[in-house]
């Protein structure tokens, strides 16, 4: 039958396609982590952990980025908290309080998902006119303030959809702690949840650490290590961003090895995130 | 807790109204649609066209999507419909970890494969010479940027089909790739386009991975081996000299303002397609 | 009305990764009757159904042993190109799924996929097989509308005239009139036993009244194994086991 045979050879050729497809994503992704660990490795060394750069960030020779380690930590971590204090009441109120009311809440969800595409450079902009507005200088405090507008939708969300996967009228009868529930689902349930959340926590730091168009007008930049929250910090991904554009090879080498640290950092952070869902989807309840 | 839920809602009117009243300085002098449509920058004589980063912008966007597009489709395609179970428990690691990837890890990429790449393999095969700095380097670093996040969409789109509608069509004698062909994309059109609208509005508001790769140049680009500037590398790249220039914080303020307008308007109306779609299913 | 079965099941057997879901099944279904396959949910009787046409195919991690004869042919074991033996089995679901197409080519798909596609051709047969779901009169005037602007006791029938457009021998239907309302799961049910006369129709339902009402033959399941089955009559007036006797007095779920 010939319709049959061209219609076979189609399909072939389509399923050869999407093979391809599927294929070049996964070796973008080796291609990516390949060049950073190619790069960064030879450049990577004690020095680069724990010093601060010698000599100013863009000539100097010598030392490390310790001092962008650092503030990326404190700036992710300050962030990372401050959203969560916004973050988790947000998304308890939403599922238990708002849970009657489903059309408010998928109003509330879908406003969020919006707001989570909201590039980062805009924060960063915003950030910039509200630092003018109160006349801070480029410093930690206005970068944690940024960053933390930026990660509020993503930590809201994230959680949100931990808590949105936990059966009906659980979350009401849990939060009134005086159940009706056995303790042990309870607990089961409970520990489901934790999991979740620190999952969405983690990704929300991920975000923050790995950011710099947040941090690009207002954290500022320095060679040293981070002091006080009213002084500019160096961060790791502006580390990067401005070591890649300095002339001396030396400086482009530090770039490699903070690209290599950031890049480990997040997969650290990817690989924990993904045994803590593993390990605690295990005891999911499935109503 | 309210009054964090309000806050939390009001937030992007907040930034709206805070870029707007920055930028307000600049539009009192000149009109917005001036600005947006004019193509003349000299800031330092007070010509604040926002025009070739516009362009620059669609440019390396629309490039991203073309490359990312059919390669995002055909993917979702096989893992929903022919792949073994192992490849998807391959896969989605992959797509988690490409998807975390901060964006100047993207840019150390782009400049140290990419550029090159494209400096000395595909413009010769135009017959071009460049740097490598071009639109096609930045479109090639968004295109792996947001496949990610357009493949988990398209994913989710495939999946919401029923099963059964696969079933009935097998046992009119169709083959799977019929199906697919003739009822699995008619019914996925919708969803797919608006995961097409969401790629762009992330590729649009993609900052620092493009600025590093694009060239930053003042043109309006005829072609993709030509260096670009969009949008968010303007702003990006001039915060520094923004407050010694009169007015010039005020032109950064409204393009991020312009930026802002454009990525809501593209999310709001794709995620309402998906969100009906999803609804009729 | 005994005869040659058309279709033989022999020692199926069925895993989903580890879970056995078919044990053992061997049955013969007779030629152009109604044979009903009864149960309580989770029985099997769905994914028995599914192996005829090897829908099974469709699920990861699938074990099926043994053998379905139709005609001759062991669809389980065949080398012949299985697009091909499914065009000889209609599927009619639980639920009505319309293909994404106005009414005309949701009919006239499996023709125009089998190479037909000049509207001379199509015309008369699409009314024709919208004549035998009794749906052409309430469509003839608006046969380019979406089928999914039916009301889905038409959109059922509109199924069913789809599923009988590539000239099946074998309906096989699923639960068909369990999302209908009554008027409807007649017309569906007085419509089955019209077409038994041409066609071998094989039932899945979980409704006790229904086998009652239109079964000849009856094959009853229970946890993945065949309990009991026989001609109709037989089966419900004379059942040899006690779990038959059970669930025809109604004691079960």
């Amino acid at each position: 039958m010939k319709i049959q045979k061209i219609r076979n050879a189609e399909e072939m050729f389509f399923r050869g396609v999407m093979i391809v497809s599927t294929s070049v994503i996964g070796f973008a992704l080796f291609l990516i982590l390949w060049s950073i660990f190619k790069r960064g490795l030879p450049a990577l060394s004690w020095q680069m952990l724990t010093e601060t750069p010698k000599g100013g960030f863009y000539f100097g020779k010598e030392g490390g980025i310790a001092n962008a380690i650092m503030g990326s930590l404190y700036l992710a971590s300050g962030a990372t908290l401050l959203a969560m204090v916004f973050g988790i009441p947000v998304s308890l109120y939403m599922n238990v309080n708002l849970h009657k009311r489903k059309k408010l809440v998928n109003t509330i969800r879908f406003m969020l998902d919006v707001m989570w595409g909201i590039p980062s450079i805009v924060y960063g902009a915003f950030g910039f006119t509200l630092m003018i507005y109160f006349g801070m200088h480029s410093s930690l405090l206005a970068g944690i303030i940024t960053v933390t507008l930026f990660i509020i939708p993503i930590m809201i969300r994230s959680i949100d959809e931990v808590l949105m996967s936990v059966p009906g009228g659980l979350m009401e009868a849990s939060y009134s702690l005086g159940s009706t529930q056995s303790e042990t689902s309870y607990k089961v349930f409970l520990k489901q949840c934790v999991s979740g959340v620190v999952t969405a926590i983690l990704l929300s730091f991920g975000r923050a650490i790995g950011d710099a168009a947040s941090v690009l007008f207002t954290t500022g930049y320095t060679d040293h290590m981070p002091t006080s929250l009213m002084q500019p910090t160096a961060t790791l991904p502006l580390a990067i961003f401005f070591q890649m554009s300095s002339p001396i090879a030396e400086v482009k080498e530090r770039a490699y090895a903070s690209a290599l640290i950031l890049t480990f950092i997040i997969l650290f952070i990817s690989i924990v995130a993904r045994i803590i869902s593993i390990r605690f989807q295990k005891h999911k309840i499935k109503i | 807790m309210v009054a964090a839920l309000v806050f939390s809602m009001l937030l992007p009117v907040l930034i709206a109204v805070g870029l707007y009243y920055k930028a307000s300085g600049l539009l009192n002098q000149h009109s917005f649609l001036g600005l947006v449509f004019s193509k003349d920058w000299r800031p330092l004589s007070g010509h604040f066209g926002l025009y070739p980063f516009i362009i620059s912008s669609l440019w390396v966007t629309v490039l991203a999507l073309i490359i990312a597009g059919p390669i995002c489709l055909f993917s979702a395609i096989h893992l929903t419909q022919y792949a073994k179970s192992y490849v998807l428990k391959v896969m989605h690691p992959v797509i988690d970890i490409l998807a975390g990837i901060p964006s100047v890890i993207f840019g150390v990429w782009g400049v140290v494969i990419i550029v090159p790449f494209v400096s000395q393999h595909i413009a010769p095969l135009f017959g071009k010479e460049t740097s490598g700095y071009t639109i096609m380097s930045g479109g090639i670093v968004l295109a792996i940027m947001i496949i990610p996040f357009v493949l988990n969409i398209l994913i989710e789109v495939f999946k919401a089909i029923p099963e059964e509608l696969t079933e009935v069509t097998l046992s009119l004698g169709a083959t799977r790739w019929m199906v697919i062909k003739h009822i699995l994309l008619r019914k996925a059109y919708p969803g797919i386009v608006s995961a097409f609208g969401l790629g762009l509005s992330r590729a649009f508001g993609e900052t620092i991975a493009v600025l590093m790769v694009v060239g930053n140049v003042t043109l309006i680009p005829h072609g993709a081996l030509q260096p670009g500037y969009p949008l968010p590398a303007l702003i990006a790249n001039n915060y520094g000299e923004m407050l010694s220039v009169p007015m010039y914080d005020s032109a950064l303020m409204l393009a991020a303002f312009v930026l802002l307008i454009i990525v809501i308007l593209f999310n709001f109306v794709s995620r309402m397609v998906i969100h009906r779609m999803l609804k009729k299913m | 009305m005994s005869g040659k079965p058309k279709i033989v099941i022999k020692d199926v057997n069925l895993h989903f990764g580890k879970q056995q879901v078919l044990k053992n099944i061997s049955a013969n279904i007779p030629e152009k009757q109604i044979t009903v396959i009864l149960g309580p949910s989770g029985c099997g009787k769905t994914t028995l159904l599914k192996t005829m046409n090897r829908l099974t195919d469709l699920y990861h991690h699938v074990k099926i042993k043994g053998s379905i004869f139709i005609d001759n042919d062991d669809v389980l074991n065949t080398h012949k190109d299985i697009t091909e033996i499914r065009r000889h089995m209609g599927l009619l679901s639980q639920r009505p799924y319309p293909l994404p197409m106005n009414i005309f080519n949701n009919v006239a798909y499996g023709l125009r996929i089998s190479g037909r596609k000049s509207k001379k051709f199509l015309k008369p047969r699409v009314k024709h097989y919208l004549e035998m779901a009794n749906l052409w009169d309430e469509v003839k005037d608006r046969l380019t509308d979406p089928a999914s602007a039916l009301s889905i006791g038409q959109q059922q029938r509109l199924c069913l005239a789809r599923g009988l457009s590539v000239d099946p021998d074998i309906i096989l239907a699923d639960e068909p009139t369990s999302a209908l309302d009554p008027l409807s799961s007649e017309a569906i049910e007085n419509k089955f036993i019209e077409l038994k006369s041409q066609y071998t129709i094989v039932m899945v339902t979980h409704s006790l009244q229904q086998a009652r009402r239109i079964a000849d033959y009856v094959i009853f399941m229970y946890l993945g194994e065949i309990i009991e089955q026989g001609p109709a009559d037989s089966f419900f007036n004379n059942p040899q086991q006690e779990l038959t006797k059970k669930y025809i007095k109604g004691l079960f779920n």
